[in-house]
């Protein structure tokens, strides 16, 4: 059970367990958290899951695909070189991540 | 390979009396089995969550290219040739939908959505005027009848061929019953205008249409094949809409408790939206061909054999949905199947979204109550769930 970090958009950090193998969008929507809408399910095609990659200490996460890439261009909140989608990050310790302020 | 351990039914789903009233029959389903074969139509059904999601996650093995209607393509031709995407696998479908992906963008999203609140807004505060309305054709068709034609760059001689056209598409997924026979037997007009219609000359500059046609200048898609994936929109993209939006407004006129939330929040309004697709589920049913001898939920099936994914009772199942039968406008919706999942997963689903988020926005703001003011009367599809007529009065803020 990886743990990883969540950045509030209001500063708040807060820890929680993954389960394995499963993605941060997952993890995110499991725990209850509001600012991950991921209102494809994690299909890749909303951009609701946006997140900002703030460590990956592991170096675990892939590079972003071109359906990524291209998603990225249209996200509510500003598109920063760090953002992801998180539908398309596995769980890995120790990984921070930042939840912008709106997703739609 | 036996096939007798799985539970049998002898419904009809394609039925009238199935449309009246279908939530006892999918719970009946549901609880039969992970699996059920269905006796009438001679294909398998689904209506689990869980299998639901796993068909469309499978698509090497649940194929779209034989037909996502009963109809089998490899046995029987099609009444229309076959759409480059809905009916399509990997890697043709790859091609043609990284086209209608790109068109219909979270970014193409943004540049729309001012008109469309706009014009939603004057929508709304005519319908106010009148006070008592027949939501379904005064809204829930106008409404996406005002904006969705003219960012497809249709031209405006001829729409009336946009709703029967659909109505036809919808109709041809199910068996050779009554509602097939009378939409097939009707639909060349139709067709014909909507074809010329795809053409690149009649399509608006700057519209979707206009551009797919550019994808066809870059080599992305074959000049043959822009027109076709054009009218993947016209098929898809207007009475899917209007069903949606008759389902929000016939959830929040039912529940009138959810309504006072949205009012006292319309930041709700794509939630509640939202779980309008999940509770009424507009685009009821999709099939699958087996393209190879498999299993799914412990039952062996054969190759070349027909799944019928029941998408509403899987967006009902109580083994994924807490209190599944509430309409609850605050729910986390994420992982509904009321657009599908997996790689076919609607690409106008940004798009619907929209649609219906600022239609709702504008209503949350302006309206105080909404109340039937008549009995609602149903629309028979063979896969659109919703109503012809739902008579409503709406109380000024
Ligand atoms: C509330 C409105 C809508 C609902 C409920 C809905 C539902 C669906 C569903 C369930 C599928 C999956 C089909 C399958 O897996 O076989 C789908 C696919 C599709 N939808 Fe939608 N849809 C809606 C609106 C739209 C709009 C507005 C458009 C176009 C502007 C559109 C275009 C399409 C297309 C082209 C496909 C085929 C995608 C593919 O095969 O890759 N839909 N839709
Ligand atoms: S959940 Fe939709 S893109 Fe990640």
């Amino acid at each position: 059970m990886p743990s990883i970090t969540f950045i509030h958009p209001d500063g708040r950090r807060q820890e929680i367990e993954a389960d394995d193998g499963s993605s941060v969008m997952q993890a995110a929507i499991a725990e209850g958290l509001e600012e991950i809408l991921a209102e494809c399910g994690g299909n890749c095609m909303c951009a609701t899951c946006h997140v900002y990659v703030i460590e990956d200490s592991a170096g675990a996460l892939p590079p972003p695909t071109q359906d990524e890439d291209a998603l990225l261009d249209g996200t509510a909140a500003e598109r920063r070189p760090n953002s992801r989608l998180s539908c398309q990050l596995p769980a890995s310790e120790g990984l921070v991540l930042e939840l912008p302020e709106r997703q739609t | 390979m036996s096939t007798t351990e799985a539970p049998a039914s002898d419904l009809d789903p394609f039925s009238i009396a199935f449309f009246d009233d279908p939530f006892p029959e999918h719970a009946r389903l549901r609880e039969a089995g992970p699996v059920v074969r269905l006796r009438h139509l001679g294909c398998w059904g689904v209506a689990r969550w869980q299998e639901v999601t796993a068909v469309f996650n499978d698509w090497p093995t649940y194929v779209s290219s034989r037909g996502v209607g009963l109809q089998d393509f490899a046995r029987e031709t099609p009444w229309r040739s076959p759409s480059l995407v809905l009916e399509r696998d990997p890697p043709e479908h790859t091609r043609a939908r990284a086209v209608l992906g790109r068109v219909l963008s979270p970014a193409a999203m943004k540049g729309l959505r001012e008109d469309f609140a706009a014009a939603a807004e004057r929508k709304v505060a005519e319908l106010l005027d009148r006070g008592t309305f027949d939501a379904i054709p005064d809204l829930a068709e106008a409404f996406p009848l005002s904006v969705f034609p003219d960012a497809l760059g249709v031209r405006p001689d001829g729409r009336e061929h946009l709703l029967p056209f659909a109505a036809v598409t919808f109709n041809a997924f199910g068996p050779d019953n009554d509602l097939r026979r009378q939409a097939l037997a009707g639909v060349a007009p139709h067709l014909a205008w909507v074809m010329e219609q795809c053409r690149r000359e009649n399509l608006a500059p700057g519209s979707f249409g206009a551009a797919i046609h550019a994808a066809a200048d870059t080599g992305e898609l074959t000049p043959e094949e822009a027109p076709v994936l054009v009218r993947s929109l016209f098929s898809a993209g207007l009475d899917t809409t209007i069903n949606g939006i008759g389902a929000a407004l016939w959830c929040l006129a039912r529940f009138p408790g959810e309504y006072a939330r949205l009012h006292a929040d319309p930041s709700l309004a794509r939630a509640a939206f939202e779980e309008a697709i999940r509770f009424e589920s507009p685009v009821q049913t999709f099939f699958r061909t087996t393209s190879r001898p498999t299993e799914l939920g412990g039952v062996p099936l054969g190759e070349g054999e027909k799944v019928l994914m029941f998408l509403a009772a899987a967006n009902r199942d109580p083994r994924r949905w807490d209190r599944p039968d509430a309409y609850d406008i605050a729910r986390r919706t994420s992982g509904h199947v009321g657009f599908g999942a997996g790689i076919h997963m609607c690409v106008g689903q940004l798009l619907a979204r929209l649609e219906g988020e600022v239609l709702l926005a504008a209503l949350a703001r302006r309206v105080r109550g909404i109340e039937i003011a008549g009995t609602p009367v149903r629309r028979y599809n063979n896969t659109l769930r919703g109503l012809a007529s739902l008579p409503l009065t709406l109380h000024a803020a």
